[in-house]
C-alpha cells in the first residue's frame, strides 16, 4: 500500500510540471504588456525594460519556466502586481473560503446525490423515479450562477431567511452552498441510480432477499455498498467541476474566496495571480483525484495491482 | 400498410397472412439505423429532447421573424418594465424587448456550441484515431498533454485561453472549443483500441488495404456513435459554458444578446426588477435540458453498454 501511493505521489509531478507549462504559455499569448499597464501610461521605455528585467520577463519562455519551478519548490508563487504582496500570501487569506465552500457543497452533493439516488432505484419506472430522474436532469442543466440570483431573490430579498452574500455564519454559507453544489446532486443521483440498477439483479441479492432480510437492509447493505465505487469516482471529478463552479459562485455571492481572486486577477491583468490562483485550483484537483484513487484501493484491493 | 379502401370481412380472412408479410417486411429492412431511430423514440424523454433542440434551433433560423421587436432598439421611458401585453417578458435596463433578445440570443448561444464542439470534434477524432492506431511514443505523449489539460478544473482552462485570447464571440468559441478537445481525444482512442485488434481490420489490412484508408473507412465508421452520443451532451455543456464565460464578463460582449451576458445584465437589478435576469436563465436551462435528453437518449438507443460512463 504505501508503494501504491508513493507510486501515484510521483505520478503527479509530471502532471503538475505540464499545467504549470500549459499556464505560462496561455499567459505568454496575453496581448499587450503586462509591464507597460502597470507603470501607466506615462512611463519611459527604459523605466518599462527596466522592470521587465526585474521581472524576468526579458528571457525566454522556457527559462522563466525553469526559474518559476525553482521558486514554486521552494514554495514561492512570486508577487502579485496589483497589490505588491506575496502571492502565497493573498492566496493564504482566501483558500480556506473556497475550501469551506467547496465541503459545504460536497456534503450536500453526497448527501443529497445519493438520497435521491437510493429513492430512484427502489421502485425504477414509478413516479418517484421519474420525478427524482427529472429533478437531476434539471440540476445538472441549470447555469449555477442564475440558480444563485434566483436562491438570492427568493430566500434574501423576498422571504428574507439569509444574507444575500458575505461570510461569517453557517447562514452566510448556505445559499452559496446550494447553488454550487445544485449540478453535482444531478450527477451523483443519476450515477447512483445507474449503479445500483446494475448490482440490483445480481444473485447473491435475490439470495439476501431469498433469506428473508428485509428490503432497506437488502439495499443498503448489499446493494448500495457494491455500487459505491463508480459513485465515489463520479463525487471526486465533481470537486474539480466544483472549483470551477466556484468562481461562479463566489462572484454571485461576493464570497472572498480564490475563485472570485482569480476573476479579480483576469479584470486587473495581473498575470503573476492568475498563474498563482490556477496553479493552486488544478493542484487541488490533482491531489482530490489522487485521493480517490487511494481510496479505491481502500475499497477494492483489486485496484492495488 | 394500404391506402386503398379494404373490405373489411376480407382484411379479417387475410389477418393472418397481412400480418405474417408485414413482420417479413419489417424483418428484411431492419437496419441498424432503424433500431436506433425506434429506440430512440420509444423513449419519451428523449423525444422531448429532440422537440426542444429542434424549437431552439428554429428558434434560432427564424429570429428576425419571430421576434416582436429588435432587439437593439432602446425605450428609455420603458426601463425595467415588468412583463406586459407589449413586452410579453418584460424590459431590460435600457428598455429592450426581452423576449426579443431572448430570441435573438439563441442564435449566439447555438453559433458558439455548435462551432466549438465542432472544432472538438474534428481536432479530437482526428488526434485520437492517431494516438489510438498508432500507439506507441506519439500515443504516450498525446495522452499525456490531454491528461494535463484535464487536470484543469472545469471552467478553469476556458477562462484562462478567453483572458488569453481576448474577449469576443470568435475566441470565446475557440477557447470552448479547445476546452472540449481532450475528452473527445480520449474517447475517440478508447474506441479505436477495442477496434483496431478486430478479424475485419487484420482482415482488411490484410488484402492490403493502405492505412489511411483502413483508418477512414474501417476503423472510423466503428468508433462514431459513442462520438455523436459526446457530441451531443457537449453542445449542452458548451451553452452552459459561454453563458457562464459571458455572466462573468469575458465572452460575448454587448450589445450582443448573450443569454449569459443579460443574466449578468440583471443582476444589478435583481430586488427591484427580477424578471430581467430570471427569463434569460430559463432561456439557458431549457436549451440545456434538450441537448442533455437527446445525448442521453441518443446514448441508450446506440449503445446501451455507455450507460454510466458518458
Amino acid at each position: 500500500m504505501p508503494r501504491f501511493v508513493a507510486n501515484r505521489l510521483l505520478a503527479l509531478i509530471p502532471v503538475l510540471l505540464g499545467i504549470i507549462f500549459v499556464t505560462m504559455l496561455v499567459m505568454d499569448l496575453i496581448p499587450g504588456d503586462p509591464v507597460a499597464l502597470m507603470l501607466g501610461e506615462n512611463a519611459r521605455p527604459e523605466e518599462v525594460a527596466a522592470l521587465r528585467a526585474k521581472l524576468g520577463l526579458d528571457s525566454p519562455l522556457l527559462v522563466r519556466y525553469a526559474r518559476y519551478i525553482v521558486d514554486v519548490v521552494q514554495g514561492d508563487l512570486g508577487r502579485s502586481i496589483l497589490s505588491n504582496r506575496p502571492v502565497t500570501a493573498e492566496i493564504g487569506d482566501v483558500f480556506p473560503h473556497t475550501l469551506r465552500l467547496t465541503l459545504a457543497a460536497m456534503v450536500l452533493a453526497v448527501v443529497l446525490g445519493i438520497a435521491s439516488g437510493v429513492i430512484s432505484a427502489i421502485r425504477p419506472g414509478g413516479w418517484m423515479d421519474a420525478g427524482v430522474r427529472l429533478l437531476s436532469l434539471i440540476g445538472l442543466s441549470m447555469p449555477i450562477f442564475w440558480l444563485g440570483l434566483v436562491l438570492i431573490y427568493v430566500f434574501a430579498y423576498y422571504l428574507r431567511l439569509f444574507p444575500v452574500g458575505g461570510t461569517g455564519t453557517w447562514r452566510h454559507l448556505a445559499l452559496p452552498a446550494l447553488a454550487l453544489s445544485a449540478p453535482s446532486i444531478g450527477i451523483v443521483s443519476r450515477m447512483t441510480r445507474s449503479s445500483m440498477m446494475e448490482v440490483m439483479h445480481e444473485d447473491y441479492v435475490r439470495t439476501a432477499r431469498a433469506k428473508g432480510l428485509n428490503s432497506s437492509s437488502v439495499i443498503l447493505r448489499h446493494v448500495l455498498r457494491t455500487s459505491l465505487i463508480p459513485i465515489i469516482t463520479v463525487v471526486g471529478l465533481q470537486f474539480g467541476q466544483m472549483m470551477g463552479g466556484a468562481v461562479l459562485t463566489e462572484t454571485v455571492f461576493a464570497w472572498p474566496g480564490l475563485g472570485r481572486l482569480t476573476v479579480l486577477a483576469i479584470f486587473a491583468r495581473d498575470y503573476v495571480l492568475l498563474q498563482g490562483c490556477v496553479l493552486v485550483f488544478a493542484t487541488s484537483y490533482v491531489l482530490i483525484n489522487l485521493a480517490v484513487d487511494i481510496s479505491y484501493a481502500y475499497i477494492d484491493p483489486r485496484v492495488r495491482v | 400498410m394500404s391506402s386503398q379502401p379494404v373490405d373489411t370481412a376480407q382484411t379479417a380472412a387475410s389477418g393472418i397472412s397481412a400480418s405474417r408479410s408485414a413482420l417479413e417486411e419489417t424483418r428484411r429492412f431492419r437496419s441498424p439505423l432503424m433500431d436506433v431511430v425506434r429506440q430512440f423514440s420509444r423513449n419519451r424523454m428523449a423525444v422531448a429532447g429532440l422537440v426542444i433542440v429542434v424549437l431552439v434551433t428554429f428558434t434560432a433560423a427564424l429570429a428576425p421573424l419571430l421576434a416582436p421587436a429588435d432587439p437593439a432598439v432602446q425605450q428609455l421611458d420603458d426601463k425595467r418594465m415588468p412583463p406586459n401585453s407589449d413586452y410579453l417578458l418584460g424590459a431590460d435596463e435600457f428598455g429592450r424587448d426581452i423576449l426579443s433578445r431572448i430570441i435573438y440570443g439563441s442564435r449566439v448561444a447555438l453559433f458558439v456550441a455548435l462551432v466549438a464542439v465542432a472544432i472538438a470534434m474534428a481536432l479530437g477524432v482526428s488526434i485520437g484515431l492517431v494516438a489510438g492506431y498508432t500507439g506507441g511514443w506519439l500515443d504516450s505523449v498525446i495522452m499525456r498533454v490531454a491528461d494535463v489539460m484535464l487536470a484543469f478544473p472545469y471552467l478553469l482552462l476556458a477562462i484562462a485561453l478567453v483572458a488569453a485570447l481576448g474577449a469576443g464571440i470568435e475566441n470565446t468559441t475557440l477557447a470552448v472549443g479547445i476546452w472540449a478537445t481532450p475528452s473527445f481525444v480520449r474517447v475517440t482512442r478508447s474506441q479505436v483500441l477495442g477496434i483496431k485488434h478486430r478479424e475485419f481490420v487484420t482482415a482488411a489490412r490484410a488484402t492490403g488495404v493502405p492505412t489511411l484508408r483502413l483508418v477512414l473507412r474501417y476503423v472510423l465508421p466503428n468508433a462514431i456513435p459513442p462520438i455523436i452520443v459526446f457530441a451531443t451532451l457537449y453542445m449542452a455543456n458548451a451553452i452552459l459554458l459561454e453563458a457562464a464565460l459571458s455572466f462573468l464578463g469575458l465572452g460575448v460582449q454587448p450589445p450582443q444578446p448573450s443569454w449569459g451576458l443579460m443574466v449578468a445584465d440583471g443582476r444589478d437589478y435583481l430586488r427591484v426588477a427580477p424578471h430581467i435576469a430570471t427569463f434569460p436563465g430559463i432561456a439557458i436551462m431549457i436549451a440545456v435540458l434538450g441537448f442533455n435528453l437527446m445525448g442521453d437518449g441518443l446514448r441508450d438507443a446506440l449503445d446501451p453498454t455507455l450507460r454510466g460512463r458518458i
